[in-house]
């Protein structure tokens, strides 16, 4: 194929690619984010222990986060259909990946905030915090690089998935690589999505890297 | 000092235990702090001090007793009460505890922005306590960028920064070399005197009690074995946690000695000089020293020696009045 062919496929994969990746993490976060917390703050040692529904919660984020995606997504379709209006198709397949990847960035997010020193949350307590005043103003923010860092690898892990779209009609790199290259024996296609879908990759991992170390002032 | 107490603790005891281990970390503890006066609570590792004072904002919950804050019982608040007492109370740590991602300024800010004091207040309020704690220039580093003492620093100044009544002490200068230790306690002192708030510390260093407090409890086996001036204390020392503490050997060695000694006790009032050696010239007396514990502190001389008794009574007028002519105080341990 021509690179006069290739370019606009490549292109066109690339906007379908971030068209389900962007949207998708976003609203991981809307759902995992808090999810995330929850699980800190009534973890045993946290500011409001809950230990009952710390458990069940936990239980419920390790069973989705064990399916694997391809399942998922076949398990899903109804459901999908039901909430996104079809099924397939590349806007449909958002809803699975959020399905898939909210439990994931719950413990993403449970880990980052784990780390803040309990040493600063009990002087944040020692001044008269409320909860929310020492998940806003002390948790987030102290735990922000990390957190940072953590969007990056959930973004990448989103970007995985989504070459699995193909499978529900989906569009996007990993599509191209699979129906227009590697089904059709079209090597020079699926080479040139894959490497695509590499330096995108290379380039979140990049930009995440760099804002972590940017906003991270815990070394001099 | 008014006679009623800021803080006053009844019979407080606290008990960690899991399925197979009891350890009680305070034991029926009984307390006052009064307005105005620098309280030091001194004990061990494992005393159960660092306990207590974490009892007293209730960021440990003891099983049983109670403590009023002017009168009120911190234990039984509701939460909203709570919240608004703790930030009458300002503490700091050990460790410091800043909040690595902000800059000084924001770190002293913290405790004005969830009260919502107006900005402009905040900042005035901000930059002034920079000035107490002597770190303007720093209002725009970060913690890591500072060295102990000045992270020390800022952590008063945060603590300080809601006008509390109270300034609660957990190890505050353990962390720190021992010039950095005296000018935190230069500072603390100044801050009671200068803002008269008042202060609460628990340490394990004998050293920071004779310094700054004005009463002193000594903490063992999460009981108090002894409470009091500091300087009473310090002159009498009756239980065997305070004589571990000032480095005093143990009573039942000083018996197996099998004769009077005598314990020479430097509190501070005498300056650096060889007193020891002049003590040897000036009365002929051969001194037998036996126990030395002397620490010094801004040029001031702290601890104490025992020595030997001597025989003769003329001597042991001879010895007490040069001490006593020097600002030292003398003290018979065993008698016999």
């Amino acid at each position: 194929m021509s690179w006069d062919q290739l370019w606009p496929l490549i292109l066109e994969g690339t906007w379908d690619t971030l068209y389900m990746t962007i949207p998708a993490t976003i609203l991981s976060y809307l759902v995992g984010m808090p999810l995330g917390i929850i699980m800190v703050v009534t973890a045993k040692d946290g500011i409001r222990p809950k230990p009952t529904l710390n458990a069940i919660l936990g239980v419920i984020i390790n069973f989705l986060r064990s399916i694997p995606f391809i399942i998922l997504l076949a398990m899903l379709f109804p459901v999908t259909r039901l909430v996104m209006g079809k099924a397939i198709g590349t806007t449909a397949i958002i809803f699975p990946l959020v399905i898939s990847a909210f439990p994931y960035v719950a413990r993403m997010v449970e880990s980052s905030i784990r780390e803040v020193d309990k040493g600063v949350i009990e002087a944040a307590q020692s001044l008269g915090s409320t909860d929310f005043q020492i998940i806003g103003k002390v948790m987030i923010r102290e735990a922000l690089p990390s957190l940072v860092n953590g969007a990056a690898i959930v973004t990448v892990a989103i970007l995985g998935y989504t070459a699995m779209a193909s499978a529900a009609g989906g569009g996007g790199l990993g599509s191209i690589a699979i129906t227009k290259g590697l089904n059709l024996r079209k090597m020079d296609v699926m080479y040139t999505a894959s490497i695509a879908l590499v330096l995108l990759v290379q380039l979140i991992t990049l930009a995440g890297n760099y804002l972590t170390k940017k906003i991270n002032h815990r070394k001099r | 000092m008014s006679s009623v107490p800021l803080i006053q603790v009844n019979n407080l005891s606290k008990i960690f235990a899991d399925a197979d281990n009891k350890v009680i970390a305070l034991n029926d503890i009984s307390l006052k702090v009064n307005e105005g006066e620098i309280y030091g609570i001194v004990g061990m590792s494992g005393a159960g001090k660092s306990t207590l004072i974490r009892c007293i904002n209730r960021l440990d919950i003891p099983n049983q007793g109670e403590i009023l804050y002017r009168g009120q019982d911190i234990l039984r608040m509701n939460k909203k009460t709570l919240l608004q007492t703790r930030r009458k109370m300002g503490m700091i740590f050990q460790q410091f505890n800043l909040f690595m991602q902000r800059t000084i300024a924001e770190n002293i800010m913290y405790p004005l922005e969830i009260t919502r004091v107006p900005a402009k207040e905040a900042k005035e309020r901000v930059k002034k306590l920079l000035d107490i704690v002597g770190l303007q220039d720093k209002a725009d580093a970060y913690p890591a960028q500072l060295s102990g003492g000045q992270r020390q620093r800022v952590g008063i100044a945060r603590a300080l920064a809601c006008e509390p009544d109270l300034l609660l002490c957990d190890e505050a200068t353990s962390a720190l070399d021992p010039m950095t230790t005296q000018s935190i306690l230069s500072l603390l002192q100044d801050i009671n005197q200068r803002l008269g708030i008042t202060i609460l510390l628990i340490t394990h260093e004998m050293a920071v009690i004779r310094q700054i407090c004005h009463r002193v409890a000594i903490l063992d086996g999460g009981k108090v074995v002894e409470e009091g001036d500091v300087d009473e204390v310090f002159l009498n020392t009756k239980s065997e946690a305070g004589k571990r503490l000032f480095g005093v050997l143990p009573e039942t060695e000083m018996e197996d000695l099998g004769y009077p000694t005598l314990r020479i006790v430097f509190d501070g009032a005498a300056a650096e000089k060889p007193i020891i050696s002049r003590l040897s010239k000036e009365t002929g007396v051969n001194v037998n020293i036996l126990s030395a514990n002397i620490n010094h502190l801004q040029g001031k001389t702290y601890g104490q020696l025992i020595i030997q008794k001597p025989e003769d009574e003329n001597e042991v007028k001879a010895v007490t009045d040069f001490l006593l002519e020097e600002g030292v105080t003398v003290k018979e341990v065993n008698k016999q």
